[in-house]
């Protein structure tokens, strides 16, 4: 008995704490699929008796621009991202193989900074765009997010154990520093690359506040400003096409994820800064 | 290996043109200096103005913002929902992450499954998710209220309520963390050498309880301190289910949402720049926390 109950035990409290995981993707979900009657019969069943199709997700793409929202989304992920490596692996190779003037300042600059989020220096920068007549534009929504200390950290840490050896060897062969940083460093950091990009893209497809305070028209929105907008637009009485635009902004995501778990949870925890 | 390339001083071997790896840290110096230093210079001298947006004068009050904060009921009840958001906040999603961790850990054939399912609110747009949430919890229409009801108890405002909605965040909040604190204290565990076990064993600790208390614990240590830090952190940051599920309604004010009603809807661009400071101050408790603790590990560790 008391074996058997330590065998079935974990299961029981891991599947509860599953349920608590689950419930809002599979009510999500159920919903979508419901006819409007139903969903207004509360129950605790979330399987429609009826099958609604796809008509709540046709009236989402009616009704709001979702698919405008995501390809805003793609595009600021995709700049910010490419920016967000253009600017730290070099700077992060200086940092970890060269000595120059400033070296130790700039690191520490870069310590620093990682412990200021986007919403100290939100006001500031929201003035100085808004006067250069920049708000509103796709520049604006990236512009905060090209400096990513955590890019540079990271690879820091990764180019210091690259081997001094094999950087000798490429500037005997004529290289310059340039290319080395490209060809023969960069490629050895692929992973931490790799997930640097799942960490970046996940948390700039996600966020809601800086797009907020910049963006106010719906053709430059991401996806959470355009579901943010969109929920306030139906003021919560039309839960069938509010979840089907819910399951469409985190549609991509959440199977991205399941498509790369290893990567994504390592891309995730290994920074330990959201 | 690794000594022959680490005892040799960098200097000693000058890298071609002392001007290269400043090329190459440039644009990061620039960009550290337009979005992180002038930023920080102009927020801390604004805090001494009244500075609102498109007002033509602007007047140097300085100690005024801080002195009115004192007075604010309302960004004082926002420090106090935040406080008490980020004190329900840190317990359940650490204490379930460390438990759902330690149960996960010694399953086999289940094991990435139930990995999978803890981690897929933390990759979710929570925008979209605070919305389901709020059908979750809807008065009438939720399965949480008709699962009250037909347990006998009566249905609650879970959202609307004032004395509801602080815990309903923090309810939504763990929900986003524990998986992420769960897959921390999972690296935790396994960074755990098995000898420490059967050394316990050979020492009479055999029951599941005495080796949690003797080995299990003490070894997460470090990752729990990190677990708490970064938890904390993030949740001082709580502002996008406020933003979906309230606007600030009902007494349910946080901090980074006062911020934002009284910066970017308001347009008091001097207050709201003495209130960043206030939020500002918080994180950096943390991360102050944090950065010892780093220190301690590279140390110790």
């Amino acid at each position: 008995m008391r074996a058997l109950l330590h065998r079935v035990l974990p299961h029981i409290l891991l599947l509860l704490g599953a349920w608590w995981m689950l419930m809002p993707f599979v009510w999500m979900l159920c919903t979508a699929f419901k006819a409007p009657s139903e969903i207004f019969e509360a129950s605790l069943w979330p399987w429609p008796r009826t099958w609604f199709g796809v008509s709540h997700f046709l009236e989402v793409l009616k009704t709001a621009p979702m698919t405008r929202y995501m390809v805003n989304g793609a595009i600021v992920c995709a700049g910010i991202l490419m920016v967000q490596l253009l600017v730290a692996i070099p700077a992060a190779y200086a940092l970890a193989k060269h000595q120059f003037w400033g070296r130790d300042a700039l690191f520490l600059g870069i310590l620093g900074a990682l412990t200021i989020p986007i919403q100290v220096t939100a006001l500031p920068l929201y003035l100085g765009l808004s006067s250069l007549g920049w708000l509103n534009t796709y520049l604006a929504q990236m512009l905060p997010f090209f400096l990513s200390m955590f890019a540079i950290f990271l690879l820091r840490q990764h180019f210091k154990t690259f081997p001094d050896e094999i950087i000798q060897a490429a500037r005997l062969d004529g290289m310059t520093e340039w290319e080395i940083v490209w060809r023969v460093v960069t490629p050895s950091a692929r992973p931490a690359i790799a997930a640097f990009s799942i960490f970046s893209m996940v948390a700039h497809w996600n966020d809601l506040y800086w797009p907020m305070i910049v963006i106010s028209s719906t053709d430059l929105a991401p996806p959470p400003l355009g579901m943010l907008l969109f929920a306030t637009a139906e003021s919560g009485a039309n839960y069938g096409a509010l979840m089907a635009g819910a399951t469409l902004i985190t549609a991509p995501m959440v199977l991205a994820f399941l498509l790369a778990r290893r990567r994504f949870i390592q891309g995730i925890t290994m920074t330990g800064f959201r | 290996m690794k000594t022959s390339a680490h005892s040799v001083p960098t200097r000693d071997k000058p890298p071609r043109g002392g001007w290269v790896p400043i090329g190459l840290a440039i644009p990061a110096t620039v960009l550290l200096i337009l979005l992180y230093v002038i930023p920080i210079i102009c927020l801390v001298s604004l805090s001494f103005t009244d500075y609102e947006l498109g007002a033509l004068e602007i007047r140097w009050i300085g100690w005024n913002n801080f002195a009115r904060i004192t007075q604010d009921a309302v960004f004082l009840r926002s420090i106090r929902n935040t406080l008490l958001y980020v004190a329900l906040v840190i317990p359940t999603s650490v204490l379930l992450g460390l438990v759902i961790a330690l149960l996960i850990h010694s399953r086999r054939a289940t094991r990435s499954l139930y990995e999978v399912v803890y981690f897929l609110p933390v990759t979710s747009t929570l925008i979209a998710m605070a919305t389901v949430w709020q059908f979750l919890l809807h008065p009438k229409l939720g399965p949480v209220n008709q699962l009250l009801l037909q347990l006998g108890f009566s249905s609650q405002a879970f959202i609307t309520d004032p004395g509801w909605i602080i815990p309903t965040l923090a309810m939504i909040g763990a929900w986003q963390m524990v998986g992420f604190n769960m897959i921390l204290f999972l690296a935790g565990l396994s960074n755990i050498p098995r000898e420490l076990y059967d050394a316990a064993a050979v020492d009479g600790a055999n029951g599941w309880l005495d080796r949690f208390t003797r080995i299990t614990w003490p070894q997460l240590g470090p990752t729990t301190l990190f677990v708490v830090i970064t938890t904390c952190i993030s949740a001082f940051k709580v502002f996008d289910t406020v933003a979906t599920l309230t606007q600030g309604r009902g007494e349910s004010e946080v901090l980074l949402y006062a911020i934002y009603l009284e910066g970017f809807q308001y347009f008091k661009m001097g207050y709201a720049s003495a209130l960043t400071l206030v939020f500002l101050a918080f994180i950096l408790v943390c991360a102050v926390w944090q950065l010892r603790h780093w220190d301690r590990k590279v140390h110790y560790a």
